[in-house]
């Protein structure tokens, strides 16, 4: 699903790393969860740094914690949640703030969307509605104003007849135009941080990269942060300017995507990559999985999480959890990995990554 | 528009299905109606065979159900028979029938105006120990019968404290005061079972509704808690509570029966109550005849809210 004509060269701007603010600092952020069969630890020692204008993709498979990760940081957390760590946004603690104290500051500078629109959009209420209730909320503006907004949001979301479209319902539109829409209801006041939680993986394939390139072009405008969370490394690739995998709620391999996809060091990023079709394979070629099943949160193995997975598991990676470490050759790749995937291995593979721009759906 | 046509069918149906039941009523009591219904009569029996003669007893049940269904959609709804003399039944229930529409409308109103506070505080809370405290409080309203309730409250309110009336009826047009001080018992007694039944019914679909990702995205805006309890949780959740406070709109008539004729109410509980005591076999059968219709009348009208509370059922019908 990657946008063929781009060329990632252009898209990932090879811009310095310090320009922009830091708009969001984690430190060692761990979320868990009781439910009746213990303590269920979804994230855990996460730590991350964003500037304004840059994305971050974070890509795992489902419960990697990838989500958790996102609704963790900005707050959005169910009863039976604990949170420890630090979220530091704009340069304020957030993480223990109260919910009251959290309201200013969901809509009006970080907002998420939501990965199903079918879902996300409330039935009953008109898209107007839907869209104006922040404005009221945070911006105070008049009916008018609020109105008029709204107007000027649709048609930045591509929305055709916005004026129509203001007076429908959710289930009158299509899922492609409901993204839009709930796009259009994120960015609706201006935040300086948009989470997207798997914002594709409910639409068809002919509309994901549009939504995708929406939400890029939109961030770049707008000089927003962005998380992109996914569970495709095709949906970031060519769209993230750094790149988080996720495996049993840690984080196992963090780089700059180009470094990543130059050189993979993680055995599972491996993997994952080699799980994505590729144009050149001959028909019926059997897709490459990976084997086994992710660890259970509740009770969690001993060592490297995703040893029990992994072909090139030893048995220190059975009785010793790696630490997450930068890169002897790269400090700013960090790997948690005892024995990182070759360097040769990874040049092999480098040809088959989605940067090269192939389609990938 | 065929939307309305197959509604008049059904309640067409409806009309027939119930009043020829009713009809059948009459040939069903033991002995000759005649002499259950007029128990005292002239010498001559004049008035028997003129009953006889008016509901066409001679001729066969179909005639009988035709001739009064006739007299019926023409508001004629046969007599009230008496050893004092003989009134219309349409003059009777002119005058209960508003006595209990407003007693049932009064009642509907207060449950909801309570139930549904008091479900969305027990659903946002749900699992805690105010939320299980609500609950078995429901349980026992609902465990408790409404004529019960009328008596302790009789006792209590009016007897021991003195603060209400026990009986009787003011109408809102002679002295709107007392109208509502003679309403608050028989409210409150009709009501309590139908605020428990409600606020279970909307807490554990707020609870469901409170899951869904909408809830999650009007929170991820920022707006406040009141806000996206009310305007968007309450009203997808609020369909089974709309169907069932239509339904429960026929418990309450049958609630109205026992109540009104314990508080000495005379609305249209009395008057059936009555009838049945006197064996007045055609007011009962009018009467009943003209609750089915409201009651069937009164479901459309719900059937129509759908719409307005979900959009999704507009696009269906």
């Amino acid at each position: 699903m990657t946008d063929l004509t781009a060329d990632p060269a252009e898209i990932v701007e090879p811009a310095d790393p310090a320009v922009g603010e830091v708009l969001l600092q984690v430190t060692d952020l761990s979320t868990s969860f009781t439910s009746d069969r213990g303590t269920v630890r979804a994230v855990r020692d996460v730590s991350i740094t964003l500037r304004r204008g840059r994305t971050l993709g974070v890509v795992g498979e489902s419960g990697s914690g990838k989500s958790v990760l996102a609704r963790s940081i900005m707050g959005l957390m169910p009863s039976n949640a604990t949170r420890t760590g630090s979220v530091e946004f704009g340069g304020v603690e957030i993480l223990n703030a109260p919910p009251k104290a959290m309201r200013k500051f969901w809509g009006e500078q970080m907002a998420m969307v939501f990965q199903d629109p079918m879902t996300a959009l409330n039935p009953v209420l008109r898209v107007e509605q839907q869209i104006t209730e922040s404005l009221h909320e945070h911006l105070d503006l008049t009916k008018d104003q609020a109105h008029d907004t709204a107007l000027a949001l649709l048609t930045s979301v591509g929305i055709p007849e916005p004026a129509r479209r203001l007076r429908m319902y959710p289930h009158e539109m299509s899922g492609g135009m409901r993204q839009r829409i709930m796009i259009a209801i994120a960015l609706a006041c201006g935040p300086k941080m948009l989470f997207a939680d798997e914002p594709t993986t409910a639409l068809d394939v002919t509309v994901q990269a549009q939504i995708l390139d929406l939400l890029q072009a939109l961030q770049r405008d707008r000089q927003m942060a962005m998380i992109l969370v996914t569970h495709d490394l095709g949906v970031v690739a060519g769209r993230a300017h750094d790149i988080a995998v996720m495996y049993a709620g840690q984080i196992v391999e963090q780089a700059s995507a180009e470094a990543l996809f130059a050189r993979v060091r993680h055995p599972y990023t491996e993997a994952l990559l080699k799980s994505i079709p590729k144009l050149e394979m001959a028909k019926h070629t059997r897709l490459e999985a990976i084997g086994g099943r992710p660890p259970d949160l509740v009770d969690l193995p001993v060592g490297c999480k995703f040893a029990a997975r992994c072909p090139y598991a030893q048995d220190r990676c059975r009785e010793e959890e790696p630490e997450l470490l930068p890169d002897p050759d790269d400090a700013s790749h960090l790997v948690r990995c005892f024995f990182p995937v070759s360097v040769a291995a990874s040049a092999a593979l480098q040809a088959t990554a989605p940067v090269a721009g192939e389609e990938l759906a | 528009m065929r939307v309305i046509g197959r509604r008049i069918i059904q309640l067409v149906v409806v009309f027939v299905v119930v009043t020829f039941f009713t009809v059948l009523l009459i040939s069903l009591v033991p002995g000759k109606p005649e002499i259950v219904v007029i128990p005292f009569d002239n010498p001559q029996h004049t008035q028997r065979a003129a009953f006889r003669k008016e509901n066409n007893l001679d001729r066969p049940l179909v005639i009988q159900w035709e001739k009064w269904a006739g007299k019926f959609v023409k508001g004629d709804f046969g007599n009230y028979y008496q050893s004092t003399g003989t009134d219309p039944v349409a003059k009777r229930i002119k005058s209960s029938a508003p006595v209990s529409a407003l007693l049932i409308l009064y009642t509907q109103v207060f449950s909801l105006a309570v139930a549904i506070p008091v479900a969305i505080w027990a659903a946002y809370k749900s699992g805690s120990r105010l939320d299980k405290l609500l609950n078995a409080t429901a349980f026992a309203f609902i465990s408790l019968p409404a004529f019960a309730v009328a008596l302790i409250l009789g006792y209590f309110l009016g007897v021991k404290y003195n603060l209400l009336p026990t009986s009787g009826y003011v109408r809102i047009t002679d002295n709107p005061v007392e109208h509502f001080k003679t309403m608050v018992i028989p409210v409150l007694s009709l009501s309590l079972g139908q605020i428990a039944v409600y606020m279970r019914l909307l807490r554990s679909d707020l609870v469901s509704t409170l899951q869904e990702d909408f809830i999650l995205m009007a929170k991820a805006k920022g707006i406040s808690n009141r806000r996206v309890l009310w305007r968007h949780a309450l009203r997808p959740s609020s369909l089974t509570l709309l169907t069932v406070a239509g339904l429960s709109i026929g418990t309450l008539i049958g609630g109205t029966l026992v109540v009104e004729v314990l508080l000495g109410i005379p609305g249209m509980g009395y008057l059936i109550g009555q009838a049945v005591l006197a064996r007045q076999y055609v007011a009962l059968q009018s009467s009943v005849a003209l609750i089915a219709i409201v009651f069937v009348l009164l479901n459309f009208l719900i059937d129509y809210l759908y719409t307005v509370l979900d959009p999704r059922i507009r696009e269906r019908t």
